[in-house]
């Protein structure tokens, strides 16, 4: 595979695969299966934060119309799997399910699952489960996260590999920014957000057998979700299937197995028939994971010529009381800018709080706010244009791991966005510009996320019509994994795509990892390439026992597909007829399985997709409320394969970056350890009135260091340094920096 | 949810009667608030009467005044074109309240009866003195950003959310109400109350009375009105504070005034002083500054709410110039 292959055929704009079932209706979600003898399970959560349950009343539910069961510790039967003693805080995901859901009495925060009620219809088992009476002893609850900073914590993980990503880190001289010229120190807060896909988390649970058990579940991987039921039921992999065909949205809370999950296996299990169990919209606030409200302070020093000299860079980030999460809030201000002098401190603060999960652009979104902050606020000290400023430490190598970049093309990205924001309409001094009574302000921030990859393995099955089918365990959350797939291999192949299938969220596929940290098109991609040229190369070998002289030398890059035949391209006019070619199979299918994996380039070089994100706002001087206006988004995401569903990404990433701005904000009253935002009426995400014309610019040029289809991840760099673009426009409309999120109108008067 | 039975009624009379032995029946319209409710266990009526088959969607001007049915839409009245002509401030209301799917299932009786978004009222395990009188008011020293900052008392700091409301306490509308005895008015202004000691009771209409209609008497505002509503996002958001306003001018000067507001009260807050003040007076930014101090004089925050205070007067002058015409 080389560049000019890419240059040869480029991408074009391809509608969505299964957009026809999704609008009609037909596109089958995890609530959706209809099987044999369905119950329905209900969850009753726990209404204090800390302590233990007392007692739990459960005849008037027991004896309610339709219900088949009331499980909860004191009946569940025993999981198999769970640890004896779980006492040490464990890593999220792995399994098994840390909260042991019905195993004891123990509360370890508000909502946890603590009763599941199993009736013959979701009506029976919502109000039995509105019947269940439940008495605590509550002890003393510790969730107010300000109040508590203090006891922040190093992560185990950094305790036992001082090199890990959450461990303290040191570049240069520590105590360079005390001497620096210029010197900015600034604290900025992000609220707990909620992931809140439009499709609330379902399973359908049905034990086949006593040890075969189907599962119909929102997930981002097939294959983990496997493995960790397995270890928890103790039983062989194989005899777990996992169905996710189709999942309405996860920005991460399906990265891992959830308390609700074990909850539904272990019902089907007790009431031996199968049950389906959707979570409710407030359950989605506590059940399944959030970004975790975060702590930054940064410390930045430069020359008064815009050098940067230091960055420190502190967080204290939330978790639970039973598992340690971590993320990588300070990965970037390691590797983004040539400081010669950086130092990070990561922490985390246990909290009698639910675990959070990596929500989109995980640790990454939530640290940009921090640094690209910080960069307005020193471009503004020295009075630069932030993007003079960006560009003037500008890096091309790797400061962190002193390795050189696969590819970097961020300047293309500065150079683009500048244009199409109108950035010279941009004044230095804040509150310059305005549009009848509204402030007008410019802002900017840039992203980047690894380009990550990990191995991923392809079926492909030919058959003499030509019709190319695909099989792989992957999942496909909303970018458009098949689209882009099927676009993949009919480039590969010059097969048309609308006669390409590729089948997608079965355990019973070929193996891939999670849908999750921008690695798909970089994971199945090669592994869709790999199979469409193993394709090939039986196709050749068959095509050289009719004409050895065409095709006897001929390689799979010179092959090509054209209606019924394929071809030799360009240097021969050599054709053979397909139903010519498959005589030879006695007309069956040939079909190839390939497993592609990262190479040894990742040792050698940095790799990281980069995005750069413009907003342009209008804020109301006297009433504080801000509307975004225009946002450019300009990406270096290696090859673009599936142009429209990959600008969809760029602006769903966009428009979650206008929500983590401005609204979004899981409010807590610590008094009872309970979120008071819960619903979407008081949850606030952006409504279309608040997204505005977002426009995509792609570099679209291949790394093919990275992996061998160029492409560098996308999902992470859609939202990664959107809220701080529009926090530093709304500073360049205002002259005030809001520095805890969201920028509501309250802040700004 | 609790099981329930269910009726439909197709005359006044006959929904006023389906009421008559039961408190715990409730109405149902275009169900948009009351089903949350049920869902959440909030509320629990055992039996509901839909009233949407009784033919009261009809908007008329009769006798000097306009006669809208308490069946009719809120997007119904919104569009509807002579309300846009004589009243348009009811339809600037309108639409600034909800989203547009909302509007086009809930009813003008229904969204005078919906009741207060305070996340405690809607919560079971929390506190709430509104939905179990005794329990607490859960808003008091918690999360009130959103809550009342005028005639709020120790049992009760919630707000009234609704949009339309504020404009139709402003421009001296009239609730007509069907009961048992028969037909009863009340004042826009009494129709709801505060919560004083008793925040479970949101207004005056007896447990098996029906809103038939509300009325609105023919003025001269139909020229400078202005809705003004500050939200956190620019749809489908509760008012932080909005603001009806409505202007008789002659020339410069302002020969009438009606003001009101929403989201700072357990009732659509009629300003009637600062209304006094205006009168006779340059239409200008002084003028309407003064009226908003006036306005927010007697306005008290608690922890989270104090912004209310400051955005307060600076909602009420951008209303004041808008519907003059300054801005």
């Amino acid at each position: 595979m080389n560049e000019a292959f890419f240059d040869k055929k480029d991408y074009k704009p391809l509608d969505r695969v299964d957009g026809h079932l999704k609008v009609t209706g037909a596109a089958k979600y995890s609530a959706e299966y209809v099987l044999p003898n369905m119950t329905y399970g209900v969850l009753v959560g726990s209404q204090i934060a800390k302590g233990t349950i007392k007692s739990i009343d459960s005849k008037a539910a027991e004896r309610a119309p339709g219900v088949l069961a009331v499980i909860s510790h004191l009946n569940a039967i025993k999981v198999p799997g769970y640890q004896a003693d779980p006492s040490k805080p464990a890593k999220p995901a792995g399994g098994p399910q840390p909260l042991r859901v019905f195993f004891d009495n123990k509360i370890y925060s508000n909502d946890q699952p603590i009763v599941i009620v199993v009736a013959t219809s979701l009506e029976k088992a919502k109000h039995a489960a509105s019947l269940v009476k439940v008495q605590y002893d509550k002890e003393v609850h510790t969730t107010d996260f300000d109040a508590n900073m203090q006891n922040g914590v190093l992560p185990e993980a950094a305790k036992k590999n001082p090199k890990s990503g959450s461990a303290d880190y040191d570049r240069g001289q520590t105590t360079a920014f005390e001497t620096a010229p210029v010197k900015i120190e600034a604290e900025y807060i992000i609220p707990n957000e909620m992931h809140n896909p439009m499709e609330l988390q379902a399973v359908t649970a049905h034990w086949e057998a006593d040890d075969r058990l189907t599962i119909y579940d929102k997930v981002q991987g097939t294959k983990t979700t496997q493995r960790f039921f397995a270890s928890e039921w103790k039983i062989p992999e194989q005899n777990i299937k996992v169905i996710s065909t189709f999942v309405g949205g996860a920005f991460g809370n399906g990265l891992r197995s959830w308390p609700h999950e074990t909850a539904a296996i272990l019902a089907a299990k007790q009431v031996k028939r199968p049950v389906k169990l959707m979570l409710t919209r407030e359950q989605m606030f506590t059940m399944v994971g959030y970004r975790p409200r975060t702590w930054q302070k940064v410390q930045m020093g430069a020359t008064k010529d815009g050098k940067l000299v230091a960055i420190n860079h502190n967080s204290v980030g939330q978790t639970s009381s039973y598992e340690e999460f971590t993320e990588a809030t300070l990965s970037q201000t390691r590797m983004m800018y040539a400081a010669p002098n950086v130092s990070t401190r990561y922490r985390i603060l246990p909290l009698n709080v639910a675990t959070p999960i990596w929500m989109r652009g995980p640790g990454e979104a939530t640290g940009a706010f921090g640094l690209e902050s910080a960069m307005d606020e020193m471009a503004h000290a020295i009075e630069m244009d932030p993007i003079e400023f960006r560009l003037l430490n500008y890096t091309e190598s790797d400061p962190d791991r002193n390795l050189p970049w696969s590819t970097k093309y961020l300047r293309e990205c500065y150079e683009e966005g500048k244009k199409r924001i109108g950035w010279n309409n941009r004044k230095l001094k804040p509150g310059s510009l305005r549009d009848g009574e509204w402030l007008v302000g410019y802002g900017m921030g840039t992203g980047t996320f690894g380009a990550n990859r990990g191995p991923a393995t392809v079926k492909a099955e030919l058959d003499m019509e030509g019709n190319l089918v695909m099989h792989c365990a992957i999942t496909d959350i909303g970018p458009g994994t098949g689209t882009a797939m099927v676009q993949i291999a009919s480039n590969t192949t010059g097969i048309p795509t609308e006669k390409i299938t590729f089948h997608l969220g079965s355990s019973e596929f070929p193996n891939a990892g999670l849908q999750g940290g921008s690695s798909t098109v970089n994971s199945v991609g090669p592994a869709v390439l790999a199979a469409c040229n193993a394709l090939k190369e039986q196709l050749i070998a068959m095509a050289a026992k009719k004409d050895a002289s065409a095709f006897g030398s001929a390689k799979p890059d010179d092959l090509v597909f054209e209606k019924d035949h394929i071809v030799l391209s360009e240097k021969s006019s050599a054709k053979v007829a397909l139903s010519d070619l498959f005589k030879q199979n006695n007309n069956r299918k040939i079909e190839t399985t390939q497993e592609s994996k990262p190479s040894e380039n990742r040792s050698k070089y940095s790799m990281n997709a980069f995005s750069m994100h413009f907003a342009m706002v209008h804020v109301h001087p006297f009433t504080g409320q801000v509307r975004v206006k225009k946002i450019v988004c300009c990406a270096d995401a290696g090859t673009i394969v599936s142009p429209k569903t990959a600008e969809s990404q760029m602006i769903g990433g966009a428009t979650g970056g206008i929500g983590m701005a401005l609204m979004e904000d899981a409010v807590m009253d610590h008094r009872f350890g309970r979120y008071i935002t819960k619903d979407f009426g008081d949850y606030h995400v952006p409504s279309h009135a608040d997204v505005p014309q977002i426009e995509i610019y792609f570099v679209n040029k291949p790394d093919l260091l990275a992996d061998p289809v160029g492409s560098k991840g996308l999902g992470e760099i859609a939202i990664i340094g959107v809220a701080p673009a529009i926090a530093n426009a709304v500073f360049n409309a205002t002259g005030k920096r809001v520095r805890e999120l969201p920028i509501t109108p309250d802040k700004l008067i | 949810m609790i099981q329930f039975s269910y009726e439909r009624a197709t005359t006044t009379k006959a929904a006023v009667s389906a009421l008559a032995n039961n408190t715990s029946a409730k109405f149902i319209a275009g169900g948009t608030n009351l089903v949350d409710l049920m869902k959440r266990n909030v509320m629990a009526p055992t039996k509901l009467v839909d009233i949407n088959a009784v033919p009261l969607k009809d908007i008329q001007q009769k006798n000097g005044k306009t006669i809208i049915g308490a069946l009719a839409l809120n997007s119904q009245v919104a569009d509807d074109k002579m309300i846009l002509e004589k009243h348009p401030l009811l339809s600037k209301a309108l639409n600034a309240g909800a989203s547009a799917q909302i509007r086009n299932m809930a009813t003008v009786g229904g969204n005078i009866m919906q009741r207060t978004r305070c996340a405690y009222f809607y919560d079971t395990a929390l506190p709430c003195n509104k939905r179990q009188p005794g329990s607490g008011c859960g808003a008091l020293e918690g999360a009130n950003r959103m809550h009342a900052i005028f005639g709020s008392s120790a049992q009760c700091i919630a707000v009234h959310p609704s949009d339309m409301c504020v404009a139709l306490v402003a421009l001296d509308a009239t609730v007509v109400v069907a009961g048992p005895k028969g037909e009863r008015r009340i004042p826009f202004g009494e129709f709801h109350r505060l919560p004083g000691d008793h925040p479970e009771k949101d207004n005056t209409l007896q447990s098996n009375e029906l809103i038939t209609a509300v009325e609105i008497p023919d003025n001269a505002f139909s020229k400078n009105t202005h809705y003004f509503k500050v939200r956190d996002r620019a749809s489908y958001a509760f008012a932080l504070i909005s603001v009806a306003a409505a202007l008789q001018m002659d020339g410069k000067v302002i020969k009438e005034a009606r003001l009101a507001m929403g989201g700072v009260a357990h009732k659509p807050w009629r300003l009637l002083e600062a209304e006094k003040s205006l009168v006779g007076k340059e239409a200008n930014e002084a003028t309407f500054k003064q009226a908003a101090e006036i306005a927010m004089q007697g306005a008290k925050a608690y922890k989270n709410n104090a912004f209310k205070l400051k955005l307060g007067p600076n909602v009420i002058v951008e209303a004041l110039k808008n519907a003059a015409g300054l801005v």
